[in-house]
């Protein structure tokens, strides 16, 4: 499901979702602030998490892990908000994502790279680009423009769908 | 050297813009009133100037096409070429192809040869040489030279006045010159008005008669400089008294003639200001005198009186000047204020903390000039709607010509202003809705006849402010909507089922459903099964309302309520545990209080009892799933929809708020019942609540609740 080939080395931005590791193509990433209040917009899907005043402007902000299908991310003093610029429907924007905490900024040859596997990740893998491999340790590279647009849900479908994806949280749960 | 030059094209292309949306408007004019001279000559000068302009920055090719119409139209002002249907149609086409030879990009390009290629413009020319008499000249290109001649005629002239006192010197005969060849040069440099002093003339013993005893003033309105008047008196010898004045210039001539006599008197220094003042104080208004004479009523020195104020008031008052800005600048321009805005909820919110009465009345100072400077600022944004409307007259015209239909289109409260952001957005779905009443709406004048209406059909356009809002309507006379004929399509669109019982509110509301359309047989115009849940979008995402009436065989009424604006709006702050919200201000009709003791009084219903009227209220939290508990006092917003009013409860009530109103983005875009978000004091975000899709929520809510109990 990865969507464009990586051919050169890239610098990526690494950090964690619960236990693991994660990255994203440094261009994407534009600043990391500390958690800070976000406001919820009701009657909206969960991993959805609300939108936060960015120096005067109003930023969504989602759950990476809910997304990706993990549980929802519980406030630490690492949580921090990426704020990432998405394409949408060819145009710019601005989102947040939560993560756990970040770590570095790496660089990575192609041949560090392997595509996603259909299997085994036990993550929606629609959003992931590839995996990365760097000290014997394996990072998933995110597709953070797929993130909202590859399965984008109306307010409508989403309550209706609602008990599904529970149990599909369920699920992934119990297998990790 | 380049950028100046595009400048002037784009100054121009907005120029002939402008003409040609009043061209049409004229041309439709004229068709009403074919023997208005005013209206053919408003149209003459509209294309001549188009022409002139065109040729001087560049444009040959739209020149030399206007120039095919302007000499139709001379023929028609001198009567020559009667206005007849076929006239009006082709110079409606010619604006158009004008219209598009503006438009495109190398409209300059494009050389004289090509345009005359172009087989459309050449189409209309032909035509419109076809409409000349046979005995006309043949039409001639414009030259150079003519437009060079419109450059000069265009060219403002500068006029100077002078005062020019010219006294000889006595012995001026013995040298040979005459006063009068002097006096004659004068006159033929301008507008020149002598008067001869005779007041040094000696007594008759005492006159030699060789001599010159006259003294003239001359007062000279001249295009020529101050020189070459002292060029006049070259040969003048030095003895003589020459002095050479300017009053003004010619634009404040008019002022200058106003001058009184004695202040004119006191600077050519023929009386001191003393003298005159003396003078003056004995005297009595000119009116006085007359009227103590009995020369003239008392009545008729009232009206020139009047009429000398009026004067002076007109001069007074300047034409109103307008500036052009370009819309980035003011886009740019509400940004900032709209920063401000939210800096100054800032500072407010601080001076509450801090209390210190100084910093206080600063604080409420600048809170004050902050929403005047508000206020100022979008209003520059507003523009009369008028603009949008005239240009529907044309598009009724052709398209009842197109249909063969009779159709007036009256227009009402063009002169209502809306942000230009709406303006703009509003224009396709008004088209839209005017195609529909012309197809759908108005019927054949045959068919009109026969039930007793008059032939021509009426599509009525209006705009009005009601409150912070506006309102537009679009009505016809017409057929008006079958509710069978609705509900027999929806039902085959599979929109509702068969056996829904709907009111005819509901019906109706169905034409918004995407996917309706209930053309019998689609025309060009209307029925291409994207029609009014396309306009109800685009309603909606101004945070417009629209609602439909109908009444069989009497018409249809289309109404649309808009804000007044898009980016900045008072709104009422209110919280839900730490949530907080803003409603729209307009939409608040009143707050009150929802005690224990209404609750108990309504047996834990939803319904409030307001001086005797029950309203209907839903709770903010459940409807939005906000935790917390309800607190023993909670208040109630009442807002109006449609012609109910409904209430909605929240736990608190913060006050006022100047809401800066800030996209939630494309993530957001299907949040339900929020149509925004804003900046609060605190740097905080509240969302900014739909109350209309909060109540529809409910309504949902509350149905599926109720079936699901009852299977």
């Amino acid at each position: 499901m990865s969507s464009g080939e990586i051919t050169k080395a890239t610098q990526y931005f690494t950090f964690t979702l619960g236990q693991e590791d994660f990255a994203l193509e440094i261009a994407k990433v534009r600043e990391v602030l500390d958690y800070t209040t976000i406001t919820k917009v009701p009657r909206m899907p969960e991993y959805l998490r609300g939108v936060i005043n960015l120096r005067g402007n109003v930023v969504p902000v989602i759950d990476l892990r809910l997304k990706l299908g993990m549980s929802a991310i519980q406030k630490t003093v690492d949580t921090c908000i990426v704020i990432v610029e998405i394409e949408m429907d060819g145009e710019i924007m601005q989102m947040g994502a939560l993560a756990d905490s970040v770590k570095e900024v790496i660089d990575l040859d192609p041949a560090q790279i392997a595509p996603a596997p259909r299997i085994g990740t036990k993550l929606k893998n629609e959003f992931i680009k590839g995996m990365g491999k760097q000290d014997e340790k394996f990072l998933i590279i995110l597709d953070i423009d797929r993130i909202l647009t590859a399965n984008e849900y109306t307010a409508a479908q989403i309550i209706e769908n609602n008990s599904e994806t529970d149990s599909e949280i369920m699920l992934s749960e119990n297998a990790a | 050297m380049m950028n100046e030059s595009n400048d002037h094209s784009n100054a121009y292309r907005q120029e002939a813009e402008e003409l040609l949306q009043d061209i049409e408007e004229t041309v439709l004019d004229l068709e009403k009133n074919p023997d208005d001279a005013e209206t053919i000559n408003r149209l003459f000068r509209a294309i001549h100037t188009i022409k002139g302009s065109g040729a001087m920055f560049g444009f040959d090719e739209i020149a030399a096409f206007t120039h095919h119409v302007e000499t139709v139209l001379d023929k028609v002002r001198d009567g020559t070429i009667p206005i007849s249907q076929e006239l009006i149609d082709l110079i409606l086409r010619a604006r158009d192809e004008i219209s598009t030879m503006l438009q495109s990009v190398e409209g300059k390009k494009i050389t004289l040869k090509s345009s005359e290629n172009n087989l459309n413009s050449q189409k209309i020319i032909s035509d419109l040489k076809a409409l000349l008499p046979t005995q006309a000249n043949p039409v001639s290109i414009p030259s150079i030279e003519e437009n060079k001649y419109i450059q000069l005629d265009h060219k403002e002239k500068s006029d100077h006045t002078y005062r020019i006192r010219f006294n000889p010197e006595a012995g001026i005969f013995a040298s040979g010159m005459d006063p009068i060849l002097i006096l004659d040069e004068l006159r033929s440099l301008g507008e020149c008005a002598i008067i001869s002093q005779t007041e040094e003339i000696p007594v008759l013993l005492n006159l030699i008669p060789e001599n010159c005893y006259l003294f003239w003033d001359i007062i000279l309105t001249t295009e020529k400089d101050i020189n070459a008047i002292k060029d006049v008196f070259i040969f003048i010898q030095e003895d003589s008294d020459i002095s050479i004045q300017e009053i003004a210039d010619f634009k404040t001539n008019l002022n200058v003639a106003h001058k009184r006599i004695g202040e004119i008197l006191v600077d050519r220094g023929d009386v001191t200001l003393l003298e005159l003042n003396e003078v003056l104080a004995g005297q009595k208004p000119i009116g006085n005198l007359l009227i103590e004479s009995g020369s003239v009523s008392k009545e008729k020195i009232k009206s020139a009186l009047t009429e000398q104020q009026f004067l002076k008031r007109q001069k007074k008052t300047p034409k109103v000047a307008g500036v052009r800005v370009p819309a980035e600048r003011l886009d740019r321009l509400i940004n900032l204020v709209g920063e401000l805005v939210i800096t100054q909820a800032r500072l407010t919110q601080i001076t509450s903390e801090v209390n210190a009465a100084e910093l206080n009345n600063t604080a409420e100072e600048i809170e004050r000039l902050t929403s005047e400077l508000r206020d100022c600022v979008l209003n520059i944004r507003m523009l009369p709607i008028g603009t949008t409307f005239s240009t529907f007259k044309r598009l009724v015209r052709d398209l009842s010509i197109e249909l063969q239909k009779e159709i007036d289109l009256v227009t009402e409260g063009g002169d209502t202003e809306l942000d230009k952001t709406i303006i703009e957005s509003l224009n396709d779905p008004l088209v839209h809705l005017i195609r529909n009443s012309i197809d759908h709406g108005i019927e054949a004048p045959e068919n009109r006849k026969a039930i007793g209406k008059s032939r021509r059909g009426k599509i009525c356009l209006s705009a009005a402010h009601v409150g912070a809002s506006v309102v537009i309507t679009v009505s016809d006379d017409g057929a008006g909507i079958k509710l069978e004929t609705i509900k027999a399509k929806a039902i085959e669109k599979g929109l509702i089922q068969s056996d829904s019982d709907l009111d005819e509110n509901e019906i109706l509301n169905l034409i918004f459903e995407p996917g309706f359309s209930t053309a019998q047989n689609v025309t060009s115009i209307s029925g291409r099964g994207v029609g009014m849940d396309v306009v109800k979008r685009e309603i909606d995402a101004m945070r417009g309302t629209i609602e439909i009436s109908s009444k069989q065989g009497c018409g249809t009424t289309i109404t649309i309520n808009l804000p007044l604006t898009l980016a900045i709006i008072d709104g009422l702050l209110v919280k839900v545990n730490t949530n907080r919200f803003v409603l729209p201000l307009s939409m608040v009709e009143e707050c009150v209080e929802l005690s224990q003791n209404d609750l108990t009084k309504a047996h834990n219903r939803y319904m409030i009892d307001v001086r005797g009227e029950w309203i209907p209220y839903v709770r903010l939290r459940e409807i939005f799933n906000i935790l917390g508990d309800r607190p023993g006092r909670e208040h109630i917003a009442i807002v109006r929809l449609e012609n109910q009013r409904f209430g909605i409860v929240v736990d608190e009530i913060m006050g006022d708020h100047q809401t800066v109103i800030k996209s939630l983005g494309r993530i957001y875009a299907d949040a339900e019942g929020i149509s925004g978000a804003t900046i609060l004091g605190d740097g905080g975000i509240a969302l900014i609540l739909d109350a209309i899709k909060v109540i529809r929520c409910a309504e949902q809510e509350e149905a599926r609740a109720l079936t699901s109990k009852i299977n």
